[in-house]
């Protein structure tokens, strides 16, 4: 069957048998390995990928379903070439080790701060309780979420006050 | 592990969907989260000849309360059920187990009918409708059929849904002055309940006016403690009354010893359980208002 | 966490510098395994046997062959042909490759398929016909080593019984005379269930042997890549030199990827065959059934006291479980690995162990989890003994360990079993714990809370770990001595290369290895490189396991940097005109005593190594080290955790947990913390849910991630990590490891908190692990709920 996924932000058209799984599209026919695998069992959601901005099992959902969607994996992430604040964050919390939990992770990650921007320790936890790490113990992936939760909110903020000034010195000075 | 080759069909209308079950039923399963489905597939444990995507077809995925009572579509993802306002104001039991099913990944996908439909004895939907005394809608070319919750569950995975049926809705009556509770054992976040109870109190004149319980993962499917039930109807909500229908929900499960707990043990969960729950929902339906 | 000063650009050890490495990760860019593709790649998928103890009467595979997709399908005895069907284990015993006419063990492999497609692979296995004929299986050890017990081993020549090897070690006499004299006697059983280290990345490779070039190059999950391909060419009998064995970015080792898996050998017999490059990635199901498993310890210890708490001995008699085959990797002389540890951080006069190794129908292995090669299973005894014996003797459990602890001007300290301790201060640790715990406090607390009958309970451990193995003379893999290596290479514009014989799993090498070379010579960090992980371009070492890094690898970093910071003071007096003597060295400046403007810097005097340099002497600036430790490094520290038990359901929750290590001088803080934090929650998933079992027919159980439970980051509690610094006096930068520590003393502190809350029921041991049922049914048997 054909499908047509938008990955990435570009189109992508693959002929598949419907029984492929969209871990299998992403990672062998496109090419992006930066999904990975880690059980059997739907358990571990280091497959983790946006599906319409939601965070999904990719491991546990059909590529044929996939088919007139849009699909955000780790490689997406990048911002005109550089890492995200979330990325960043992670690196500067010591949020992975290993990295093989880091993608997923990082997916997870986006669409909790884009859902809240704020986040509080127990809320982190919560929303990444579907993703496994083995090395970290998950206090770092903490401490980096909420970080970049607190970059994006400061730099969205002083984006907020230069937008701001300028009515305000249309005014005259006060 | 990788599924088996199947044929995979996506319709567009409902009708399309019952055509095709009408005549292939027996061979295909619906695809709707596939939470469930599609574990079981790379198991190898099903080799149906054909998946029926739902997906595509409009219209199912409403929660919306109408002519006194709330209808959840065939579509309606967990995630969507955590994050209605209408469940969290007037369906205390059904928002307080929404949160608790599997991990929030999954309830991205998985659906609350497909649960239903699914019928794992270790399912916490399940136990929610029995305790809401629910109803379940059930479509097929040949027309609709309501089976009462109660009367759904037939054994593990199995429901009294034909192969050419369709779940595309619960009926859950609304019932002001209600409190309610999910209260789940699990040894982590995403592991199927050691035991579960769901609870709901409709308070009447200062007593229990009716009580619902419904059990998770202590029997071969989910059950319904209705002498427990029996007991709590019209009685005033006194520690004796609920401790006595703790006793009374304890002795309707049935649960097998596994790697999660004995037997006993397991009894004893929904014992403290059921208490808790009770007491909880007594509390929330006179917070409401409902005296 | 602290930091050194950050004034210096260089920050070279004690700066808490950010992961190169994680560059790559956080954009997906790693290149693990299973992301290696080569042109015609074809994929492997292995049968294994349901069933754990059987006869095979029959294999049939036409019907796979002929199934569109499929490349070739292998047997055993197509692999007994070329006398590959059985391959050495790293315990001297053998191990079948693919099974000939008897399993062993359920998941073990019995047939391989290689097809075009990975689903098609799949797809062909379950056309593969094998008829089993079943034997009683043997899942207890105890069992196996009974007189009438189906003997496993058939195929061992002169294996009469299921038993494997009895080990002892320490003064049997002294030690039961201790004991015949004691004023008072603990003792306890328990058992250290068979728990899996489970890396998030299962096992697999690459393997391609190009017909053209008789190159054998394997893409391979190798904890120890060098090790790994000696071992190859030995026994697959391949010229080791056209061997390379490249082991990229892992997700995760834990111990899980030291052996050879089966898998690993019939995927490059099947590409050498074939012709084509052949890829096996194992699935989770594969992973924990038949992979390294770790622990499986059926432990009883027991402990001497004079009447004022003072050990006196201690004495341990353990089964251990090695499953069918014994290929648990340890040094060659430590059938039980460093089990002998287990007096831990007390002053313990007289001691003796015995282990004796028993085959079950079980999956092979042993030693893994973070284990320090059995360090964990030992210093749960002794920390479990410790907490028991002052519930025994009506004390504090703090103040009994500091009434026995090694005190510091102990050290170095002979341990009765002949161990010498480096270094350790284990009362500083202990106090600075429970300072940060709010002891006091929480005893009273405790006391109020069961005055209402409601139970908390505060568990510590405090133990010493002996890692770093380690000196060649006692320690070998498999005959290789257990040196390990570093090669540096400094460029003319200052810049270096660092290969190392090491092969980080995620510890953080690229980082912390360069930090190492930025002490010893003052190259900033960011301009080291550091390689390893691929044979034919770093020198031999003998891996990442054992909390061995630090200790031998960072050692060899260390001592090569000193021979090339030797070499650019020969060049530094060359181009200052000073005599060698005269010149001092400081953060990567050479310069002349008592003219300290007369200066040169590590990059100038690198460019002057191929550009300037006196008669005589080589160009260059480069060296290479092996370095053989003298002794092991013991890091120590004390964790302490309160819980609070739910009593109607059993559960126990973490309300606190603190945690002092002291592994010497830490070269990056935050990477130590990091490790910590990991450790501490795989503590907490041993104590709390973590277990592989089997049923009566050998059947696993915890065979998968529904099963094998691994805490999410909701149930994972929160740590409070300090440290004290006792440095190792015989390591070049005082370091001692690190990558172990929690995972072996934590379990203790955690189960030791739930004995505590429990005590005053008179419960002294629930089994590993720990789950709520447990603790209710304890409860209820004592009638307290």
């Amino acid at each position: 069957m054909q499908v047509t996924v938008n990955v990435n932000g570009t189109s992508q058209t693959a002929d598949v048998e419907p029984r492929l799984l969209l871990v299998h599209l992403l990672r062998e026919r496109l090419g992006l390995t930066g999904t990975h695998i880690g059980c059997d069992t739907t358990s571990c959601g280091a497959c983790t990928v946006l599906l319409d901005g939601v965070p999904i099992k990719s491991c546990t959902y059909l590529a044929v379903q996939a088919d007139g969607r849009s699909v955000r994996t780790v490689e997406g992430l990048v911002e005109g070439g550089k890492p995200s604040p979330l990325q960043a964050a992670f690196k500067q919390e010591h949020g992975l080790q290993c990295g093989f939990c880091t993608p997923g992770m990082l997916l997870a990650a986006e669409a909790l701060l884009a859902d809240n921007p704020d986040p509080t320790e127990e809320q982190v936890r919560w929303a990444l309780s579907g993703n496994l790490c083995r090395c970290t113990g998950y206090m770092n992936i903490v401490k980096a979420v909420q970080a970049a939760g607190a970059a994006m909110r400061s730099a969205a903020g002083v984006a907020e006050a230069e937008t701001a000034e300028a009515p305000a010195m249309a005014g005259g000075a006060q | 592990m990788l599924p088996p080759r199947f044929d995979y069909l996506a319709p567009r209308s409902l009708d399309e969907a019952l055509e095709f079950l009408d005549g292939h039923g027996d061979d295909a399963k619906v695809l709707a989260g596939g939470q469930s489905l599609i574990p079981v597939l790379k198991l190898r444990f099903a080799s149906p000849a054909w998946l029926v995507d739902i997906n595509r077809i409009p219209g199912l995925d409403e929660i919306a309360e109408q002519d006194g009572h709330l209808r959840v579509g065939a579509l309606v993802r967990h995630r969507d059920a955590e994050r209605s306002p209408v469940l969290r104001e007037r369906y205390p039991t059904m928002a307080e187990a929404a949160p608790q099913v599997s991990d929030p990944l999954v309830r991205n996908l998985g659906t609350v009918c497909g649960s239903l439909a699914h019928a794992d004895p270790s399912g916490d939907w399940g136990a929610v409708m029995l305790a809401m005394d629910a109803d379940l809608v059930a479509r097929s070319k040949s027309g609709t059929r309501t089976i009462a919750a109660r009367d759904f569950f037939d054994g593990p995975f199995t429901t009294a849904l034909r192969p050419d049926e369709l779940l595309v809705e619960a009926r859950v009556p609304a019932r002001p002055g209600t409190g309610g509770a999910y209260l789940k054992l699990e040894r982590k976040v995403g592991d199927f309940a050691t035991a579960a109870v769901a609870v709901r109190v409709t308070m009447s004149d200062g007593r229990i006016g009716e009580a619902g319980i419904g059990l998770t993962a202590v029997g071969p499917n989910n059950l319904k403690a209705t002498e427990a039930e029996v007991a709590l109807a019209g009685a005033d909500p006194s520690d004796e009354a609920f401790r006595e229908a703790a006793e009374l929900a304890a002795r309707a499960a049935s649960p097998s010893a596994d790697m999660r707990g004995s037997v006993e043990y397991k009894r004893n969960v929904v014992r403290v359980f059921t208490e808790r729950g009770l007491r909880r929902s007594v509390a929330m339906a006179i917070a409401d208002g409902g005296a | 966490m602290t930091e050194t000063d950050a004034g210096t650009a260089i920050r070279g050890l004690g700066h808490s510098v950010r992961r190169k490495e994680d560059d790559r990760f956080v954009r997906g860019r790693g290149t693990y395994v299973d992301d290696v593709k080569l042109p015609g790649m074809l994929h492997m998928a292995i049968l294994r046997t349901p069933v754990a103890h059987a006869r095979i009467t029959r294999i049939d595979v036409e019907a796979a062959k002929a199934h569109p997709g499929v490349v070739a399908v292998i047997t055993g005895r197509d692999l007994d042909a070329h006398g590959l069907a059985w391959m050495p284990t790293l315990s001297a015993d053998t191990q079948a490759v693919l099974a000939l006419d008897k399993v062993v063990f359920q998941g073990q492999e019995v047939a391989a398929v290689v097809a075009d497609d990975p689903y098609v692979a799949v797809d062909a296995l379950e056309l593969i016909d094998v008829d089993y004929d079943p034997l009683p299986a043997v899942v207890d050890p105890r069992r196996a080593l009974e007189g009438d017990a189906p003997l496993i081993r058939e195929d061992k020549e002169g294996q009469t019984g299921n038993h494997i090897f009895h080990w002892e070690k320490g003064d049997k006499e002294a030690t039961d005379r201790a004991f015949a004299e004691a004023d008072k006697v603990v003792s306890l059983d328990t058992f250290y269930p068979r728990c899996h280290p489970a890396p998030l990345e299962t096992c697999g490779c690459v393997a391609d042997v190009d017909p053209a070039t008789g190159k054998c190059t394997i893409w391979l999950t190798s904890q120890a890549p060098h090790a790994h391909r000696t071992l190859f060419a030995l026994v697959a009998g391949l010229p080791e030199q056209n061997i390379r064995i490249i082991s990229p970015d892992l997700g995760g080792g834990f111990g899980n990827k030291v052996p050879i898996y089966p898998g690993y050998v019939v995927a490059t017999v099947a590409s050498l065959l074939i012709g084509k490059p052949v890829k096996w990635i194992e699935d989770r199901t594969e992973n924990l059934i038949s992979t390294g498993f770790a622990r499986d310890y059926h432990m009883r210890g027991e402990m001497a006291l004079s009447a004022d708490g003072k050990i006196t001995a201690l004495r341990s008699q353990v089964i251990a479980d090695h499953g069918a085959f014994n290929a648990a990797a340890q040094p060659s002389k430590f059938p039980a690995g460093l089990f002998h540890i287990f007096t831990g951080a007390y002053d313990v006069p007289a001691a003796h162990c015995e282990v004796d190794g028993v085959y079950t129908n079980k999956a092979p292995g042993g030693i893994a989890y973070r284990c320090s090669f059995r360090v964990t299973e030992a210093s749960y005894l002794i920390e479990r003994l410790v907490q028991n014996a002052a519930v025994e003797l009506g004390m504090d459990p703090a103040e009994l360990r500091r009434r026995n602890f090694i005190q510091p001007e102990q050290f170095p300290y002979r341990s009765a079993v002949g161990w010498e301790y480096d270094s350790g201060d284990y009362p500083k640790a202990l106090d600075l714990a429970l300072e940060k715990l709010g002891y006091a406090e929480l005893r009273a607390e405790q006391k109020e809370k069961w005055a209402k009958g409601e139970l908390m309970g505060i568990g510590i451990a405090s133990f010493t770990e002996v890692v770093g193995a380690g000196h060649g003379a006692d320690f070998d893999i498999a005959g290789l001595r257990m040196f390990d290596s570093a090669e540096l290479r400094v460029h003319p514009t200052g810049k270096a290369i660092l290969k190392i014989g090491v092969q980080t799993q995620g510890q953080g090498h690229e980082t912390t290895f360069a930090q190492i070379v930025a002490g010893e010579l003052g190259i900033p960090p960011e301009d080291v490189t550091v390689m390893h992980g691929d044979t034919d371009n770093t020198p031999y070492g003998l891996g990442t396991y054992a909390s061995r890094s630090t200790p031998v690898g960072g050692a060899a970093t260390a001592m090569v940097a000193r021979k090339l910071r030797d070499k650019a003071t020969k060049l530094a007096a060359h181009l200052l005109e000073a005599s060698e003597e005269d010149i001092e060295y400081a953060e990567g400046r050479f310069s002349v005593r008592g003219a300290p403007d007369r200066a040169k810097t590590i990059q100038d005097i690198a460019f002057a190594a191929y550009t300037n340099l006196p008669e005589g002497m080589e160009a260059g600036l480069e060296g290479v080290t092996y370095y053989d430790p003298p002794n092991m490094t013991f890091p120590f520290g004390t964790y302490c955790v309160v819980v609070d038990i739910d009593k109607g359901t059993g559960e126990w929750k973490v309300r606190k947990m603190v945690a002092v290590d002291d592994c010497g001088v830490r070269i990056n803080p935050l990477i130590v913390e990091g490790q910590i934090h990991g450790g501490l929650a795989e503590g907490y998933a041993i104590a709390a849910m973590q277990l592989i079992t089997f049923d009566e027919e050998g059947n696993c159980i915890g065979q998968n991630f529904t099963d094998y439970l691994l805490p999410t980051s909701w149930e994972t509690p929160s740590f409070e990590t300090y440290e004290t610094v006792t440095p190792s006096p015989h390591h070049p930068i005082g370091a001692k490891g690190v990558g172990e520590s929690a995972t072996v003393g934590s379990p203790a502190a955690y189960v030791n908190a739930v004995l505590d809350a429990l005590a005053p029921l008179g419960i002294t041991n629930i089994d590993l692990p720990v789950t709520s049922d447990k603790v209710w049914a304890a409860m209820h048997e004592k009638g307290f709920v």
